[in-house]
């Protein structure tokens, strides 16, 4: 079992994914309860579509794709309409595959895009996940009561003069500079996943709302680990094998007798 | 010194003008019971004043320090949050960005108010696991952690037994006795002889008439 971890690229599959993994979920708490959760997905377009542009004109594609991710992330927090997002997202992603399509062909490198390749992380990712993270977790912490607040009833938070549009803001920011790296690890397809199920796994196990955060962080982070000793062991992708741990999680979840 | 004062303000819903040109002081220590039909206002009035919407005409301007307990049902169904998180949540009004974390004061001024309300057995339980009585004595709760100068109460009472309505008018009156302005909005008739509050009467018509002014 240990042994799989003498390989570097693991190492570093590891400590990225479990990174990216535990800030997508206590992201997804909140963007989940206010039923946001297709912010994410639209934003995951937005980055499919700005890497495969940066990599048709040859620029360095995480550096394209973070402000443009970011610049999304204000978009779709404004405009907030289901109908709008899934403009947003489809039109993205048609730019995506008419950029590379002009260009390199549908090659292995998009399909990394779509699908991840979190075994094919290099230092430079690593180290990029690793700071992205730092910022979403000490922006998050000193900010969850607040993000509490504003989540659970903005009515009352903004009569209590707590500036919720600020905060809303800033959750989509710091979503934006979760989904940058998640893309690389899990593929612009399936970084929803993990903003998603840890989330609703948690809200079926805890009644109160730092218990659900802190728990869906675990769950996300446990779910990484076995999805990626899973798809080492059976030579699967690990995208996939760690949104379907993390969807049989859910299930689990999901027998237990409702609150 | 006036906590909320409507100077000619006017609020509209899609177009159509709900309250024309409202002046009104609501001064520290000094009670309003608004009252009226339906539709006629009364809860606009109220987001009016705690800043919620924007007059569409003249001014509005309400001191900070205020505490509101919101109408009804806010819809949080399925929200893992326990009863003494909702409560402290009141406390934000005092946190900035920079203040980022409830202070010992914070915790316990929260466990008073559940002390005083009844509640304080409940602090771990899931706030969406209460009926509905005890979701309006932790709302107050709430309200009364964020209340400084002044606590709007957005019919209070709707819904409860007679023993819980008389709680909460004692808590409002206590509270205005200490000098806080209390401003309500109620359908219960007895509500303004109870707290012997001056009342506004916005009736039906699209100007309210102040009984007393």
């Amino acid at each position: 079992m240990l042994e799989m971890f003498s390989y570097s690229f693991m190492v570093r599959a590891l400590v990225a994914g479990t990174l990216v993994s535990v800030c997508a979920a206590l992201l997804g708490v909140s963007l989940v309860l206010r039923r946001c959760s297709m912010i994410g997905d639209g934003l995951s377009h937005v980055g499919f579509g700005a890497l495969a542009v940066a990599a048709a004109m040859n620029a360095a594609p995480m550096a394209v794709a973070a402000p443009v991710v970011l610049a999304g992330a204000f978009l779709l927090l404004k405009i907030s309409d289901d109908a709008a997002i899934a403009l947003l997202s489809t039109a993205s992603l048609a730019v995506g595959v008419l950029a590379v399509s002009m260009t390199t062909g549908m090659n292995t490198n998009v399909y990394s895009y779509m699908f991840g390749s979190a075994l094919a992380m290099s230092d430079a990712d690593v180290y990029m996940s690793v700071a992205l993270s730092a910022v979403v977790l000490a922006l998050f912490t000193l900010c969850r009561d607040k993000i509490f607040a504003v989540t659970f009833d903005e009515t009352f938070a903004r009569a209590c003069g707590v500036r919720a549009e600020a905060y809303n803001t800033l959750t989509a920011a710091l979503t934006a500079l979760t989904i940058v790296p998640g893309m690389k690890v899990m593929g612009a397809l399936l970084i929803t996943g993990l903003i998603v199920f840890p989330p609703m796994t948690a809200m079926r196990l805890c009644g109160s709302f730092r218990g659900a955060t802190i728990c869906s962080a675990a769950i996300a982070a446990a779910c990484f680990f076995a999805g990626l000793a899973l798809s080492y062991s059976c030579s699967a992708p690990t995208g996939a094998t760690v949104v379907a741990v993390n969807a049989l999680a859910f299930a689990a979840a999901s027998m237990k007798k409702p609150r | 010194m006036a906590v909320v004062s409507f100077h000619d303000a006017s609020f509209a819903y899609g177009g159509r003008t709900v309250i024309d040109g409202l002046s009104l002081d609501v001064d520290e220590g000094e009670c309003l019971c608004i009252v009226g039909e339906n539709g006629a206002g009364k809860s606009t009035l109220m987001k009016g004043m705690l800043g919620l919407i924007t007059p569409s005409g003249g001014s509005v301007k309400t001191t900070s320090g205020a505490g509101y307990l919101p109408q009804g049902d806010g819809g949080w169904k399925r929200f893992p949050a326990s009863v003494s998180e909702v409560v402290i949540s009141g406390c934000l009004a005092r946190h900035g960005f920079f203040s980022p974390f409830y202070s010992k004061a914070d915790k316990s001024e929260a466990e008073e108010h559940m002390e005083r309300l009844g509640v304080a057995s409940l602090r771990d339980r899931p706030f969406l696991s209460l009926s509905l009585g005890q979701e309006r004595r932790v709302l107050l709760a709430r309200a009364l952690c964020a209340a400084r100068t002044l606590l709007a109460l957005d019919e209070p009472t709707a819904g409860l037994d007679q023993d819980a309505a008389r709680t909460f008018y004692e808590i409002a009156r206590r509270a205005n006795r200490s000098g806080m302005a209390v401003v309500l909005v109620s359908h219960d008739p007895d509500a303004a002889a109870i707290l012997s509050a001056r009342v506004l009467n916005m009736g039906d018509a699209k100007t309210p008439r102040d009984k007393n002014a």
